[in-house]
C-alpha cells in the first residue's frame, strides 16, 4: 500500500532522513520505533508532503506521491493523527470533526461517521459543543483519532498517540487502534517511542536510528531481539 | 444634546468605514500574521473604479440606483482581483521567509499602487458623484443623520453579519478558522491553504472596496492618497480591537470613529489624529493584545 524507497529529507542543510526504505502492506499495522530525534516524525511529514523529500520515492498504491501538495496527498486516503494532537483549540468538538471530513461532500454519511466516533468515544458526544482547547489530553487524543477517521482513510498515520497520556487512556487508545484495523480494514502506520506497547499491537516493525532504518522484522522477533530489548524495552 | 447626537452619528459613520477596512486587516493577520499595508490602496482602487464606471455609465445616459449597483459590482470585483494579485505577487513567494520580508514587500506594494494611481489619475482631488440615494423618510432626521450616513451604517452592519455567518457556518469559513489556528494541521486534513489565503484576501478586498465607494460618495471627492490615511486609521482600529478578532475590528473601528468625531467636535479638528493615536497608545499600554484580542503565550 505504501512504499518508501531511499527517501532523503532535509531541514535546511540538515539531513533528517538518510535514505529510508520501508513497506506497508494493505491491512497491516506497522510500527516505527526509535528514540527521540531519530527522524520518525519527519518520516510522517515526508509522507504527507508537509516536508517533501529531496530525493527518493514515496509510492502510495503504486503512484509516486512525493512532491505533491499535502491536500492532494490527503485526498488519496491518507490521514494523520499528529504528534501533540493538534486539535483546533477554538473550534468545537463537532467543528473539529467536520474539519476531518473536509474533503467529503456526502452529508448523510458524514453524520453517520460522526455518530460512529461518538460510539467509539462516548465522552466526545458529551463534549460535542465544547471548544477543543478545553478538553483534557486524553480526550484531545480521542478527538484527534476521530478527526482522522472522519476522512475515511485507507491509511492512518499515528504519531506518538501514547505521549503524555495517563495509562488508562493509553490502553483505551491502543484498543481502539486495533479495533479500527480489525473492523474497518484500515491500514495503520504507528510511530511510537513506547516500543513495548507498539510491538504488542503491530504485525511488523521497523527500528529507526539517526535517520536510518537499522532493524526490521515481525513484531514478535523485534520483541525478542537482544538489541531492541536493551535499547528500547529496558530489559 | 443635538450637537452631541450629531457627533455621535458622525462618529458612527466614520467608524463604520474604518470597521469595513479593518476587517480586511484583521482577517489577513489572523491567517498569515501579516500586516497588509497595501490594504488601504485596495480601498482607494475600489473608489476609483467606481468613479470611472459611474462616469462612463452617466455619460451613456444612465442614472439613479442602477449606476450605483453596476459601479459597485464592478469596483468590488476589480478590487478583489487586485487583492488576490497582490497576495500572489508580493506575499506568496515570501511565505517561508522571515516575518519582516513580507512586511517590507507590503509597504512596497502600497507605495507602488499609490504612485501608479497618481500617474494614471493625477494628484488632484477628483469630484465623486453622490451615488447613494436620498431616502425621503430621513428628511425628518436630517438634522442629525443624512440618508448616506444611514446607508453607510446599515451596509456595514449587514456586511459584518454576513461575514460572521459565513465564517461560523460555511465549510470555507471553518477552513479559514482552522487555517488561522494551525495551518499545517489544516493542510493535513486536506485544506488547500493557498486557496483559503486567496479567499481571505478576496473577501477583505471586497469589503474595503465597498467602504471606498460609500465614503467617496458621502464625502464627494477622492485622490490617490485617501487609501494611505484610511489604511493607517483602519489598521489602528484593528489593533485597538485586537488584531485577528472580527468583532474586535468592528468595535475598534467604532471607538476610533467616535474618538475622532468627539475630539473634532469638542476640541478642535486639528486634534482628531492626536486623540485617535493617543487612544491607541493607551490601549497598547494597558491591553497590549487589544480590547477583544487574546493574549497568547509564546510557546517554546
Amino acid at each position: 500500500m505504501l512504499e518508501l524507497d531511499d527517501v532523503k529529507t532535509f531541514y535546511g542543510s540538515i539531513m533528517a532522513l538518510k535514505g529510508v526504505s520501508l513497506k506497508i502492506g494493505e491491512g497491516e499495522i506497522i510500527t516505527l520505533i526509535g528514540a527521540n530525534g531519530a527522524g520518525k516524525s519527519t518520516a510522517l511529514m515526508s509522507i504527507c508532503g508537509i516536508v517533501p523529500p529531496r530525493s527518493g520515492k514515496i509510492l502510495f498504491r503504486g503512484r509516486d506521491i512525493s512532491g505533491r501538495d499535502p491536500h492532494g496527498i490527503v485526498s488519496l486516503g491518507i490521514s494523520q493523527v499528529p504528534e501533540g494532537r493538534r486539535i483546533f483549540p477554538q473550534l468545537t468538538v463537532m467543528e473539529n470533526l467536520d474539519m476531518g471530513a473536509f474533503l467529503r461532500n456526502d452529508k448523510g454519511e458524514i453524520k453517520k461517521d460522526m455518530e460512529h466516533c461518538f460510539e467509539l468515544f462516548p465522552i466526545l458526544a458529551q463534549r460535542r459543543h465544547q471548544p477543543g482547547g478545553t478538553l483534557s489530553g486524553g480526550e484531545q487524543q480521542m478527538l484527534a483519532i476521530s478527526r482522522a477517521l472522519m476522512a475515511r482513510p485507507r491509511l492512518l498515520l499515528l504519531d506518538e498517540p501514547s505521549l503524555g497520556l495517563a495509562p488508562i487512556f493509553v490502553r483505551l487508545i491502543f484498543k481502539i487502534i486495533e479495533k479500527i484495523n480489525r473492523e474497518d480494514g484500515t491500514t495503520i502506520f504507528l510511530v511510537e517511542q513506547n516500543a513495548h506497547l507498539a510491538l504488542q499491537v503491530a504485525h511488523r516493525g521497523y527500528v529507526m536510528e539517526n535517520g536510518r532504518i537499522v532493524l526490521e522484522g515481525s513484531a514478535q522477533s523485534l520483541l525478542n531481539n537482544e538489541d531492541v530489548k536493551r535499547a528500547y524495552l529496558g530489559i | 444634546m443635538d450637537y452631541f447626537l450629531e457627533l455621535l452619528i458622525g462618529g458612527l459613520t466614520r467608524g463604520s468605514i474604518y470597521a469595513l477596512i479593518a476587517l480586511g486587516y484583521t482577517m489577513v493577520y489572523g491567517i498569515i500574521e501579516l500586516i497588509n499595508f497595501a490594504h488601504g490602496e485596495i480601498y482607494m482602487i475600489g473608489a476609483f473604479t467606481a468613479l470611472i464606471i459611474a462616469s462612463v455609465l452617466t455619460m451613456a445616459g444612465m442614472s439613479g440606483l442602477s449606476v450605483l449597483i453596476l459601479a459597485s459590482v464592478v469596483a468590488v470585483i476589480y478590487a478583489s482581483a487586485y487583492g488576490f494579485t497582490v497576495e500572489k505577487i508580493a506575499y506568496k513567494p515570501l511565505r517561508q521567509a522571515q516575518r519582516l520580508s513580507p512586511l517590507i514587500s507590503a509597504i512596497g506594494m502600497s507605495i507602488f499602487l499609490q504612485n501608479y494611481v497618481l500617474i494614471a489619475q493625477t494628484s488632484d482631488f477628483l469630484p465623486f458623484p453622490s451615488l447613494l440615494p436620498e431616502l425621503p423618510f430621513m428628511d425628518a432626521y436630517a438634522q442629525f443623520m443624512g440618508s448616506s450616513e444611514l446607508i453607510i451604517v446599515a451596509t456595514t452592519a449587514v456586511m459584518t453579519i454576513i461575514l460572521t455567518l459565513f465564517i461560523k457556518f460555511t465549510k470555507m469559513g471553518k477552513a479559514m478558522r482552522a487555517t488561522a489556528q494551525d495551518r499545517n494541521m489544516a493542510m493535513l486534513l486536506g485544506v488547500n491553504v493557498n486557496r483559503v489565503i486567496s479567499n481571505t484576501f478576496i473577501i477583505g478586498s471586497a469589503l474595503a472596496a465597498v467602504g471606498g465607494i460609500l465614503i467617496a460618495s458621502h464625502i464627494g471627492r477622492i485622490n490617490f492618497y485617501i487609501g494611505f490615511i484610511a489604511g493607517i486609521k483602519a489598521f489602528t482600529a484593528a489593533v485597538l480591537g485586537g488584531i485577528g478578532s472580527i468583532p474586535g475590528a468592528v468595535l475598534g473601528g467604532l471607538i476610533l470613529g467616535w474618538t475622532e468625531s468627539f475630539a473634532t467636535g469638542y476640541v478642535s479638528s486639528d486634534y482628531e489624529d492626536v486623540f485617535a493615536f493617543a487612544l491607541l497608545v493607551l490601549i497598547l499600554i494597558f491591553r497590549p493584545a487589544g480590547l477583544l484580542g487574546k493574549s497568547t503565550v509564546q510557546k517554546v
